[in-house]
């Protein structure tokens, strides 16, 4: 003990005047790191405030324009496509609905399923446990084609359903709810069951409001995860009423091609529509955020 | 199993059932079919199918195509695998180290997260575009003609970086709390054992960490295998020419341009085995990991 003291006594001095020389190079990574994630996002804004003219002869610049209000009227309510039906209002309405059935799908259908696996004795259990399990090694990209000619034969193209019931299955979810209520104290179920409660009033009046953190850090990684969907809404959605901005930012490029003036602001504009929301959710809901994707190992 | 549950039989098949539903039709009859239709050769215009036995696999191991492509995809992986581990790591230790404006600077750095891989990837063609993209001009103020979607190298440099600038966050994120439960006891123990702050982080944090980034390095190399999609296709533009491109988007090019159902599943067939390698290395490791932790 006196040791200790001893040598923090001695080099306080000298230490006191490196910590200032490395604090000043930790915030210049740190800063560094932070402009190299930012001005991507920065230019895409600033293009959005100037004329598509202006951006091609200039330039990103440091001057913020007044052309906003113009991009954002051509990005929301103005189409691109033949259909003239992909507005970024619809494809904004789409993605909102796919981010949150989603999400919700997701949270119901892997509560569910790890309720029936924590707290039933079932003769099956592990082997269901195995078959959701099983599931991590098929990822959507190995099985395109089948999936694709399933939800053909089932009729599920250009519909809602198609685009979010084949994602919901979810062996993350039902890990991540498993690993909670086998963590929640077992008198509560004994003590629910004296009480003359049944499975479903205990899950519904006790389990599910005890969840209820775990449930938001679940919507918020989940809800980002289904707006940010690519292969599968591609694949699915082939009428441009159904395009989510995700699903759209492909046809957002080729307004880039244009053999007139490529339609910069427009299609900066959509880009940032597209990357706000699920940007706002992370952003406020950190802490839940971070809880969800730490403990729910991806 | 908790040994207090409750004895109701019906109840349970009714809630796992539609998870167990979807996941039949979704998940284990398209992988069947696909192992199933890499034996088969398709004819092109839908009239039935011959059984060829291995022949979609020695054709794949015969393309020279295919090859050229998975190396491709091994030097994409590990590129993107380490420069962005790498980026994470030293930007987490300082994050970690800051007591003015860590929060903010953690929300700066994790933000991305959040941002789709296609809508990246459009970021990506805006910031290498031809006429008036920064980093274009950037290269070119030193002599080099950057040219994203035509020239081989430079459009896979730029999938790199977009990749990395995408991937960053999350090896952050998970870095960034390693780092954080590390007990404080031992940080003070390795500050009176070791005076240079490099000589701790190698000797202590480094290895403490380890769990960390053998469990990130999996997730790393599926994130820049397989969720790498979307940035390949909007910087190609959807046209793949000779630009390069990773296995998947292959899988995806065969599979739905070219209409050849048996070289496709076959090569999905291939990168199912791929995910199981990696799946078994991965928990044997996080079994690991709950030894360290």
């Amino acid at each position: 003990m006196t040791d200790v003291t001893q040598i923090q006594t001695t080099t306080m001095p000298m230490r006191k005047f490196r910590i200032r020389w490395s604090d000043v190079g930790d915030h210049l990574v740190l800063i560094l790191g932070s402009l190299f994630m930012l001005v991507p996002l920065l230019i895409v804004l600033q293009t959005t405030t100037t004329t598509d003219v202006a951006t091609i002869k200039n330039g990103p610049e440091l001057v913020i324009g007044d052309q906003f209000g113009v991009n954002f009227d051509k990005a929301m309510f103005e189409a691109s496509g033949f259909s003239g039906e992909n507005t970024g209002m619809s494809m904004l309405k789409n993605s909102l609905i796919l981010g949150l059935g989603f999400a919700l799908g997701k949270i119901a259908i892997g509560m569910m399923a790890a309720y029936a696996l924590v707290y039933f004795r079932l003769r099956f259990a592990t082997f269901a446990f195995w078959l959701i399990f099983t599931t991590l090694l098929l990822p959507l990209e190995v099985r395109i084609l089948p999936s694709y000619e399933i939800a053909q034969k089932l009729g599920l193209l250009n519909s809602y359903s198609g685009l979010i019931v084949p994602l919901i299955a979810s062996a993350t979810a039902t890990f991540f709810f498993r690993q909670f209520f086998r963590s929640v104290p077992e008198e509560l179920v004994e003590a629910a069951r004296i009480d003359g409660a049944g499975p479903v009033k205990f899950f519904i009046d006790i389990l599910v409001p005890l969840s209820q953190t775990m449930i938001a850090a679940m919507f918020i990684i989940m809800f980002v995860f289904g707006w940010n969907q690519y292969l599968w809404p591609t694949m699915i959605t082939t009428e441009e009423h159904m395009y989510t901005l995700v699903r759209g930012i492909k046809q957002i490029t080729q307004d880039l091609e244009g053999t007139n003036i490529p339609e910069y602001g427009r299609a900066n504009m959509l880009a940032l529509i597209a990357i706000l929301p699920p940007v706002l959710v992370v952003i406020f809901f950190q802490s839940w955020f971070v809880k969800g994707l730490t403990e729910s190992d991806k | 199993m908790k040994r207090a549950g409750f004895t109701t039989r019906w109840l349970p098949i009714l809630l796992l059932l539609p998870q167990l539903i979807i996941i039949a039709i979704f998940f284990y009859w398209p992988a069947a079919h696909a192992v199933q239709s890499s034996f088969y050769l398709q004819d092109p215009f839908g009239f039935g199918s011959t059984f060829v036995g291995l022949d979609n696999y020695t054709d794949l191991a015969g393309s020279g195509e295919y090859l050229k492509i998975a190396r491709f995809t091994l030097v994409f992986t590990i590129l993107v695998t380490f420069f962005s581990l790498a980026l994470a790591l030293l930007l987490a230790v300082k994050a970690d180290k800051v007591l003015r404006g860590a929060r903010s600077y953690r929300t700066l750095l994790m933000w991305v997260y959040a941002v789709a891989p296609p809508v990246a990837g459009f970021i990506g063609l805006i910031m290498f575009d031809q006429s008036w993209g920064p980093l274009t001009e950037l290269a070119r103020s030193i002599g080099w003609d950057f040219k994203l979607g035509v020239n081989f190298n430079d459009t896979a440099i730029a999938m790199v970086i977009v990749s990395v600038w995408k991937q960053v966050p999350v090896n952050f994120i998970f870095f960034l709390s390693g780092l954080q439960s590390i007990p404080k006891a031992v940080r003070e123990a390795a500050l009176i054992d070791n005076r240079s702050a490099s000589g701790r982080f190698w000797e202590v944090t480094f290895p403490l960490l380890a769990p960390t980034g053998f469990f990130l390095l999996i997730i790393n190399i599926t994130y820049a295998l397989f969720d790498t999609f979307g940035i390949v296709d909007t910087l190609v533009k959807g046209e793949p020419g000779n630009n390069p491109m990773t296995l998947v988007y292959k899988v995806y090019v065969d599979g739905f341009r070219g209409n050849d159902l048996g070289g496709s599943s076959a090569q999905s067939v291939v990168l199912m085995v791929l995910v199981l390698a990696l799946t078994i290395f991965q928990f044997r490791l996080v079994e690991r990991r709950i030894h360290y932790t």
